[in-house]
């Protein structure tokens, strides 16, 4: 195997980890203050804009991170640095 | 396939690049502003008003009263700015119904132009508040220990607005184009009502993290206890 084709392995291999790994953690998030969320206005219907105003807030915080693993994984994708600079130096 | 509308330059002479998101940018500035300027020409106190004034009412009246729930008790000092942000943002989002429309939102420097311009008017709504030193004192709570970790936050809050709103509507658009290769009729329909779902979240979220940290910037002088 020649560099070329380890590197596009690897990113492939790392993009797709990134974004299975990275969208765990978020998804039991986000479950878990939904859940919290949705008790909490069954308990106090009164509050509810308070309510879904916080857990608007707090949803695109923890999403977040996952949105963060996303770009990782399409700059491995469709703009990868070493692929570039591996293309560019087979091009001379 | 692009991963941004920077990479499509329309114009270029020498130094000089004229890109989409450029163009697409000032489009929709020209349709805020000259749809504000026609809409506000002629108010009208009687009973019944027309059409867009009382639509741009509804948008200033409820723009105004999230200004005000999160804390800021003037919410006038702040509605330029904070409102100015979620109109830009929802109209940048809500436009994505447009077939060929590449949202500016969708590329990270107009995203990182945001998020510097909110960077920047935290600290100068803070120090209008409170005082250049009672702003910088206030790094120094709880304790002196804790100002890297403040100064840290500033910095990398500010690159996760801009990345948070980015992310989302550039993975929006590319989901799209994914779900049209491979499934063309119905469901690219159902997650573009997902897209312009997310775009209106994200523009609110970008409006009411920037209102959230002004106002903890603007409530130093309350806690100091005068």
């Amino acid at each position: 195997m020649d560099s070329t084709t380890l590197i596009a392995m690897a990113s492939i291999i790392t993009a797709g980890l990134t974004i299975a790994i990275g969208g765990v953690g978020p998804a039991l998030g986000e479950g878990r203050s939904v859940a919290q969320a949705l008790s909490s206005l069954a308990q106090q219907p009164d509050a509810s804009t308070t309510i879904t105003r916080t857990l608007f807030v707090g949803l695109a915080m923890i999403e977040s991170i996952a949105i963060y693993s996303f770009v990782v994984s399409m700059i491995l994708i469709f703009a990868n640095p070493f692929w570039n600079h591996v293309i560019a130096q087979a091009a001379k | 396939m692009h991963l941004s509308s920077d990479e499509l330059i329309l114009w270029q002479h020498g130094f000089f690049k004229l890109n989409v998101t450029i163009v697409t940018t000032w489009a929709l500035m020209l349709v805020l502003v000259v749809g504000a300027k026609l809409i506000t020409r002629n108010l009208e106190h009687k009973i019944h008003i027309s059409r867009w004034q009382s639509l741009l009412e509804v948008i200033v009246v409820n723009i105004r009263k999230q200004i005000e729930e999160v804390g800021l008790r003037q919410p006038e000092r702040y509605m330029g700015f904070l409102g100015t942000l979620f109109l830009f943002i929802a109209l940048s989002n809500l436009c994505t119904i447009f077939p060929g429309y590449a949202p500016p939102t969708g590329s990270l420097s107009t995203t990182a132009a945001l998020a510097l311009s909110v960077f920047i008017a935290v600290p100068l709504f803070g120090i209008a508040e409170s005082g250049l030193g009672a702003y910088l004192r206030s790094y120094t709570k709880p304790t002196f220990i804790m100002l890297p970790f403040n100064i840290i936050s500033e910095l990398s809050r500010t690159l996760a607005m801009a990345i948070r709103l980015f992310g989302n509507i550039m993975s929006g658009t590319m989901i799209l184009a994914i779900l049209l290769t491979i499934t063309p009729f119905i469901f690219p329909i159902v997650m573009s009502l997902l897209g312009l779902l997310t775009g209106m979240v994200q523009a609110y979220i970008f409006s009411i993290l920037a209102t959230v940290y002004i106002a903890a910037a603007t409530r130093v002088r309350e806690e100091t206890g005068d």
